[in-house]
């Protein structure tokens, strides 16, 4: 099928909206991203007509919501090619998938000295979780570079390992420069030494392609917001023999057999890793969104986002007092970028966001790779699959404007 | 009425019609604000809760307030000066009576004071309501 932008961007009702009595130029789907109309009913129709507790329930509404929210798991593994859903813990999103595998893989299989590596561009959710270890366990955190365009080498990944490497923990595709990460040449040499990888790929699964099997990670994170779903939905997928090496998290409702007094039996995973009442209708939505996406096919949302990269890297290769980072040739449409003569991310940001362009700015949770460029911020304008190149041009318009009373 | 520095910066946003005069002659105000002495850059004078980095230095002398300030980025140092305009010799007693929103409205500015803005406009105001009590 073909990717008609005219009628994607109609799926979704916010973009028709004007701020600051200027049409919205959404340009932070990095951070969260908008939901078309089906998701929006798909929650209405759930607590309108749907609703109610899952997986306990021997009433009509109960059985109805188990089926709605279970067969979510399933929409979760197709979209992230896993033939065996049961592989799939649905959660909150990567922040509560990456805590779930420091908890309960890592913190009981790990002692002082073991090491984990991490490359220098994690979001602060595939780093903090680290951190704990670090700080609890004495784990050592190593840390391999990006070059000066932004490219992970899988080989220097690689070449990292020790006999004391416990762990991989990467990203897919970088929140701030767009570069996407080799990540299957990591898990095919991890493999080789017995190390697992944990690949986030809260980035990565919006915008291109995802298939887990073919990548051979052992965890994949996913998170719904970002996803054209709901906010506090999200999934992880969790290779079986980690899982089953696994330890739950959290305890509580829906993740056991039976408890008495003395002693405690799991359910069987994954629901042994998801405890308490879920996100029903958050996941729901989630599941609506990621048929949508399937719908309009994972490539053309690929090709129309490489297309909106070529025009906004030529456009903003036009400013010569702009620097973008993040030169990697194959990067997502995700543009961070600083104004020369010392304008604060927080200056720019402001006067796109008088313009109706909505970006981010900041260190976009992303501390160490901040430190390696040397910035103490910078604006990040994030495309998605219903961004035009008109919304380019007007970027650039507010852009030039910037540099015009801030320089 | 605001003190007279106040009233004159009102007097010359009534003749900026639009935002990006109003904004240009913020920046302009930034621009031109004595920048802090780097020494008083220090975590006690440092101003949390913001996007960008503010530092404030507030002064009482013979029962008048003043204060100075500073911030990396240069839209808050421009709300740092009127900020001051309208604060620094004020009775110390009539501190906790100026309404900033308000007179920050009659600029077209009210906005930066939102409880969502994380400029540290607010954060400011407290402190300087909290220095003068």
């Amino acid at each position: 099928m073909t990717f008609d932008i005219v009628k994607v961007r109609a799926d979704f009702p916010i973009l028709t909206r004007e701020v600051n009595g200027k049409p919205l130029v959404y340009l932070d789907n990095g951070a969260s991203a908008q939901k078309p109309q089906v998701v929006i009913d798909a929650i209405t129709q759930a607590y309108s007509h749907e609703y109610s507790n899952v997986h306990r329930g021997l009433h009509y509404l109960s059985n109805l919501a188990t089926e709605k929210y279970e067969a979510v798991r399933g929409t979760i593994a197709r979209f992230l090619g896993v033939s065996d859903e049961r592989q799939i813990v649905m959660n909150s999103g990567t922040t509560e998938g990456i805590n779930t595998v420091a908890y309960g893989w890592a913190m009981p299989r790990m002692e002082a000295g073991d090491e984990i590596i991490l490359s220098v561009m994690e979001h602060h959710a595939n780093i903090v979780p680290w951190h704990f270890l670090r700080e609890r366990l004495g784990v050592k955190l190593v840390w391999v570079d990006v070059d000066a365009n932004g490219d992970l080498d899988p080989d220097k990944v690689l070449g990292a390992i020790t006999d004391r490497t416990r762990l991989i923990a990467v990203t897919h595709l970088s929140n701030v420069l767009g570069t996407v990460v080799d990540v299957k040449s990591i898990c095919d040499g991890a493999r080789e030494r017995g190390v697992p990888v944990l690949v986030d790929g809260s980035q990565a699964a919006v915008h291109m392609p995802v298939n887990v099997e073919e990548i051979g990670c052992d965890f994949y994170a996913i998170t719904g917001h970002k996803l054209y779903g709901p906010s506090g939905s999200g999934a992880i997928y969790i290779h079986r023999d980690r899982m089953a090496e696994m330890q739950p998290f959290m305890g509580g409702g829906d993740m056991i057999r039976e408890v008495s007094k003395d002693a405690v039996t799991y359910n069987d995973p994954p629901m042994k890793f998801e405890a308490g009442t879920p996100g029903i209708v958050q996941m729901i939505g989630l599941g609506v969104a990621l048929d949508y996406m399937m719908g309009l096919g994972m490539e053309n949302i690929a090709a129309h986002e490489r297309h909106l990269r070529d025009y906004a890297r030529d456009r903003l290769d036009g400013l010569n007092w702009l620097n973008v980072q993040g030169r990697s040739v194959g990067k997502a449409a995700i543009f961070s970028f600083t104004l020369e003569g010392a304008a604060h991310a927080h200056d720019i940001s402001t006067i796109l966001d008088k313009k109706g362009v909505a970006v981010r700015a900041g260190q976009h949770c992303t501390g160490p790779l901040m430190e390696h460029l040397g910035l103490a911020a910078t604006c990040r304008a994030s495309f998605g699959l219903y961004n035009t190149t008109e919304e380019v041009d007007a970027l650039v318009d507010a852009l030039e404007l910037c540099h015009k009373l801030l320089a | 009425m605001a003190t007279d520095a106040f009233e004159d910066i009102v007097e010359t946003f009534e003749f900026l019609d639009d935002w990006e005069d109003r904004y240009a002659h913020v920046i302009d105000m930034g621009k031109a604000m004595e920048p802090l002495d780097e020494a008083l850059k220090v975590p006690a004078t440092k101003v949390e809760g913001c996007a960008s980095q503010v530092w404030l230095v507030p002064h009482v002398e013979s029962g008048e307030f003043s204060f100075r300030g500073d911030s990396d980025a240069m839209i808050v140092r421009g709300l740092i000066a009127i900020l001051g305009a309208l604060y620094n010799g004020v009775p110390v007693a009539e501190v906790p009576k100026i309404d900033a929103r308000a007179e920050f409205a009659r600029l077209g500015l009210e906005e930066n004071l939102s409880a969502q803005r994380s400029n540290g406009l607010r954060a400011m105001i407290e402190r300087i309501r909290h220095s003068a009590a």
